[in-house]
């Protein structure tokens, strides 16, 4: 369960640059809940995914996971509940490292880093298994390195390496919004089975509003540092992407309009 | 007809000094490739290891232990170098500069402000060998010396492919996926240049012990020798597998001392030998950006490309792979 606390933060504080990111956002997922989050540009919904995944501190409030406060917990050690994958393909692996090497790495999430081999006979026959899930033929490839395969190959090992320690919070951050749509579809298809699999809590950013309807039980609006709508269950079922962008003129014109009268 | 019977007289000798150096050429490979941190206190912690595994034996400690204590200097100044950078957040060449200058001063200390330690009538690890006449005219020294560093290497490799070296691998590869991966990545700095000073201070302890005599100025341009190594024996022997990194770097410090020997041997004064060194090192890094060397290289790479595209075809006629044309296209960006 994640648990987000009346978290603000602002960028620059007292300076002719300061921007509000985030203002008193409240948000609870339950175990098993897939939130996916829209906005615009500067909605603070990256901010939001740093402040849970530990690289940015908040201002005020607080991030439980399973009730345990892990707000002055640094990104490294919260890695142990928090899996993550990035918009940038390049940025979930190592390009030098083969693929089960970076497997391995991702297998340290929840286990010592100790002078054992990195790869055991054990781990390679769960990495075939895992990777052949992905139905990338790259079972096949375990000593290839990662920086020869493609973005989408990369973004679908990213994803695998993010989950399949089974993180207690997985975090999304536009990972399809780089790969090219045939790709990006794959991926998107990939997200949505291994997250119902696996009955993770998970949180993804997207700019797609289709895939931000297609998957997940929830859904967020952010505008300004502020969530703005919440949808859930069978009315989030039921709407369409012209309900989706109703809604945000509605709410983003009566924002503008009370910020005019203040 | 004498200069070639004199090169081949020097060449046993070349050799061992290689050897010696290949262990600093390691130490910087862990830094300069694997942590892509380009560390200067090399200079200060050869010197160190010299100073403190020749004060030691001339005090009467086993050669042995002088060795050892000689890495332990080194780590320490090693890691002190990873705090200023990690925890101090001092750009990394800069921190290693400070830490290179501060080292001289305390090198001075440990050699009780002299600038020469002679090691003269006092046992060295190599004081067997050189009794039996096996070092500098015979090439059985150098073959010892060369399945110890074998020995050395095969530790290296086998410790990067634990868990712990993966660690150290992908911070240097892709510090902020290493973050997301629970890995501490200033510990793992601090570690990788541990370990890296380490090693260039056994190998000043035992190029003084080789010598004869600890000097203040011997670890100058060390960075310069070590990258000079790496460079030139991975462009020669590859760096594709981190075996073959490794085994390339030690090579690579033989070669350098060869290219030395026949240098000198052509009658290059000593006192330019430092810019030879230099321009060995502009020559390498600047070579492989040469057309004709390109071309060799992107031929390479392309046969490397069609048999990875053989094995993917391979793997994707099996029906459980995805569709084949968007598998094609993908192995074509690979």
């Amino acid at each position: 369960m994640l648990e987000i606390k009346n978290l603000s933060k602002t960028f620059f504080p007292g300076t002719v640059n300061e921007r509000k990111a985030l203002t008193g956002i409240k948000l609870t997922l339950n175990d098993g809940d897939f939130v996916t989050v829209i906005g615009s540009n500067g909605a603070g919904k990256s901010t939001l995914l740093n402040m849970i995944g530990g690289r940015l501190r908040p201002d005020v409030g607080r991030v439980l996971i399973d009730g345990r406060d892990v707000t002055r917990i640094p990104e490294h050690r919260r890695a142990r509940w928090v899996g993550r994958v990035f918009q940038d393909p390049m940025a979930g692996t190592a390009p030098h490292l083969s693929i089960e090497e970076n497997l391995s790495v991702a297998m340290g999430r929840t286990r010592a880093r100790n002078l054992l081999p990195g790869v055991s006979h054990k781990d390679r026959q769960f990495f075939v298994q895992q990777l052949g899930s992905l139905e990338l033929g790259l079972e096949n490839r375990l000593k290839a390195e990662v920086g020869l395969l493609s973005g989408g190959q990369r973004q679908a090992l990213s994803l695998l390496m993010a989950t399949m320690t089974q993180p207690h919070i997985l975090l999304l951050d536009e990972h399809t919004a780089a790969l090219d749509p045939s790709r990006a579809a794959l991926v998107s298809q990939l997200t949505g089975s291994i997250v119902q699999r696996d009955k993770l809590t998970t949180l993804m950013v997207t700019h797609n509003m289709e895939q931000a309807l297609q998957l997940g039980n929830r859904l967020i609006m952010m505008h300004e540092g502020r969530i703005i709508l919440e949808v859930d269950g069978d009315t989030k079922a039921g709407m369409t992407v012209k309900d989706l962008l109703g809604e945000f003129d509605k709410i983003k014109g009566g924002a503008s309009d009370r910020t005019l009268l203040q | 007809m004498t200069f070639l019977t004199d090169l081949a007289s020097q060449l046993p000798g070349a050799t061992e000094l290689g050897l010696i150096y290949a262990i600093s050429a390691l130490g910087v490979y862990l830094t300069f490739r694997v942590l892509d941190f380009p560390d200067l206190t090399v200079d200060g912690s050869f010197t160190m290891g010299a100073a403190t595994g020749a004060m030691l034996i001339s005090h009467g400690t086993p050669a042995w232990l002088s060795l050892v204590v000689a890495f332990a200097a080194g780590a320490v100044a090693g890691s002190l170098t990873g705090l200023l950078h990690t925890k101090g957040k001092i750009n990394g060449l800069l921190a290693s500069i400070i830490m290179m200058i501060a080292l001289y001063s305390i090198n001075l200390h440990i050699m009780g402000n002299k600038a020469n330690v002679p090691l003269l009538g006092v046992d060295t690890v190599f004081t067997p060998l050189e009794t039996a006449g096996f070092m500098r005219n015979s090439w059985t020294g150098s073959l010892i010396l060369g399945l110890w560093i074998l020995a050395l290497c095969i530790v290296l490799v086998l410790f990067l492919h634990t868990r712990s070296g993966l660690s150290l691998r992908a911070t240097g590869d892709n510090e902020q996926m290493s973050g997301s991966f629970r890995i501490g990545t200033d510990s793992q700095k601090i570690l990788g240049l541990a370990i890296s000073n380490g090693l260039v201070a056994l190998s000043g302890a035992l190029m003084a012990q080789y010598n004869g005599s600890a000097d203040v100025t011997s670890g100058i341009g060390l960075i310069v020798i070590g990258l000079a190594s790496v460079i030139v024996g991975q462009a020669i022997f590859g760096q594709r597998r981190v075996w073959q990194a490794i085994i390339a770097a030690a090579l690579g410090a033989v070669l350098y001392r060869w290219v030395l020997q026949l240098a000198m041997g052509v009658g290059l004064p000593p006192q330019d030998l430092k810019l030879a060194s230099a321009v060995l090192v502009v020559l390498a890094l600047l070579l492989p950006r040469l057309s004709f060397v390109r071309n060799i290289r992107a031929n390479r790479a392309r046969r490397r490309q069609e048999d990875a595209l053989a094995e993917l075809v391979d793997t994707q006629t099996e029906p459980a792979s995805a569709g084949t044309p968007a598998g094609a296209k993908e192995a074509d960006r690979a």
